[in-house]
């Protein structure tokens, strides 16, 4: 079987703010159309790793090879409440600013980019709801439009930091079921969770993190007892006066 | 009666009417900006713009006198670089704006009363503080119809990347690169619009025409597009309202349109639609659904 080239690929990276490791030394590489979970404690550097992914934090060491992908080409959702929910704007007009990477700064939206629009808002349960300021959305709702968003952006590869903290189960199935659908379609996933159940349920690959890499591989072999022991020992401590890592290798290679 | 009142003072002198232009193309410019820094929560950022601005303006008149150009120059000048300076240190520092804008325009404030307590007259001085729009000339009048032209056609162009920006700043960082730049541009906004409100109120004023329409359109919609025409109607109206009380008083032009605006703020709060007191301690029965 032909494998799948590889979209991204890390290189011993380390990523962290002001010097201190968030994720040290990192070696491995993601296949295109691969759907990976990202697992580990509080604290563990999944969402340092996420923003590195995309490109709002560049690595104290170490190189992302992109292959060709623009970091602009991937959608990224970060944990939620960065938005600023007092903004006066409707539902139709955030989500439809996703469509940015078509219209840029100047580019109207026509009638075509109406009907995706639609369909988006379809796609997440939100029809009805495109003329509703954004302020007026449940944390659910929020979610749903933000994946809306997603949606449109149309992207090969799609990163989302616990995309379902604090969901009812309907809405997370349903906005799961998306998730899945992206990676029927072809589109790279990459998922930051807390729930190891849907993990093993739904991702075939898993990513453990505890500052450094645990595991990373198939699901089954990735979240042995072991492995999750390893992670929890994690230490959280952040010292200050930390000397300059001296380490030569990657802590474990994928 | 009402004719007497309300239009005669514009049909029977000129400079009413010249004012009246002054205030149009001012208001125009200017409260779109305001309604824009409201949302950003940087309201209190024009106010201490204005005070930025000061020196630049004192070293313009230190050199040429009460020339026009010159202390718009120097204003534009010494407002553009505390914009640039804070914006700069806080996005590439831990620092946030905030902080690095207080720093930068209290530096400039001591620049500038510096400089007018060496040279100036007192009455250089109120001049500055309070501006004069009853004594606009023409070239005063060109200058700011050019400013608010200029406002406008750049607020056209940064208009998807600023609002964007203003929601999910963090979702514009991964899709372009026109936040800062579109950031940027939105400051020397601010400023163009300070230098053109400092010749008709004065620097102490001329944030008034920014804030407080934007602050007045808040009570009245919770939409974007509207709240900006709301916001150009209200300083329209403090404008025009303005002149006809400085007229018939004797309230000086500056305050008066301030005053006017004042209270349709006041007015806006008590009966607003959108969250004013009244609606909020009477909201009549629930809906259905």
């Amino acid at each position: 079987m032909l494998m799948p080239p590889d979209i991204l690929q890390f290189d011993d990276v380390t990523f962290g703010y002001d010097r201190h490791p968030a994720v040290h030394h990192l070696a491995g590489k993601i296949r295109s159309g691969a759907l990976i979970a990202v697992v580990g404690p509080n604290g563990a550097g999944k969402s340092t790793l996420l923003r590195g992914i995309v490109g709002l934090l560049k690595p104290l060491s170490g190189t992302i090879q992109r292959h060709g992908l623009n970091p602009r080409d991937i959608a990224y959702l970060p944990q939620s409440a960065e938005i600023d929910r007092t903004f006066p704007m409707s539902v139709f007009d955030f989500v439809a600013s996703g469509l940015w990477r078509s219209t840029g700064i100047f580019g109207g939206i026509g009638g075509k980019s109406r009907a995706r629009i639609a369909k988006a808002l379809g796609d997440v349960s939100l029809t009805g709801f495109e003329n509703r300021p954004i302020g007026t959305l449940s944390g659910g709702q929020t979610q749903r439009m933000l994946f809306a968003r997603v949606l449109l952006q149309d992207a090969r590869m799609i990163v989302l930091d616990e995309p379902f903290n604090a969901l009812d189960s309907k809405t997370s199935v349903d906005l799961l079921n998306l998730v899945l659908h992206w990676q029927a379609e072809g589109r790279t996933v990459l998922a930051a969770l807390h729930d190891m159940e849907m993990v093993r349920a739904h991702f075939p690959e898993t990513l453990l993190l505890a500052r450094g890499l645990v595991g990373w591989g198939p699901t089954a072999q990735v979240l042995t007892d072991d492995n999750l022991a390893t992670a929890r020992q994690m230490c959280e401590a952040f010292d200050t006066g930390a000397a300059a890592c001296e380490a030569a290798t990657p802590s474990r290679a994928a | 009666m009402l004719y007497d009142a309300l239009i005669a003072p514009f049909v029977e002198f000129e400079f009413m009417r010249r004012a009246l232009a002054g205030i149009v193309a001012l208001s125009i410019g200017a409260a779109p900006i305001g309604v824009f820094l409201m949302l950003r929560r940087m309201s209190l950022v024009g106010d201490a713009m204005a005070h930025a601005i000061l020196p630049g303006a004192a070293l313009g008149f230190l050199v040429s006198g009460l020339n026009l150009f010159a202390m718009t120059f120097g204003g534009l000048i010494a407002g553009f670089t505390v914009a640039l300076a804070s914006g700069l240190v806080a996005r590439s520092t831990e620092t946030k704006e905030d902080s690095s804008l207080a720093a930068f325009y209290l530096i400039s404030l001591a620049v500038g009363v510096t400089v007018v307590s060496i040279r100036g007259t007192n009455i250089d001085l109120l001049h500055v503080l309070f501006g004069n729009i009853l004594a606009l000339d023409d070239t005063t009048l060109l200058v700011i119809t050019f400013n608010a032209t200029i406002t406008l056609m750049v607020l056209a162009a940064i208009y998807r990347p600023l609002v964007i920006e203003c929601v999910d700043p963090l979702f514009l960082r991964t899709v372009s690169r026109a936040g800062g730049p579109a950031h940027l541009a939105f400051l020397a906004l601010v400023v163009i619009n300070l230098v053109n409100g400092f010749h008709a109120l004065g620097t102490l004023l001329a944030v008034g025409l920014l804030v407080l329409p934007a602050g007045i359109a808040q009570f009245w919609t919770r939409d974007l597009s509207p709240m900006i025409a709301f916001a150009i109607g209200a300083a329209l109206i403090a404008g025009y309202g303005g002149l006809v009380l400085s007229f018939h008083t004797k309230v000086p032009s500056g305050p008066a349109v301030i005053l006017i605006a004042a209270v349709l703020y006041v007015g806006s709060v008590l009966f607003g639609r959108v969250g004013g007191l009244i609606q909020r301690l009477f909201p009549g029965k629930h809906l259905e659904a």
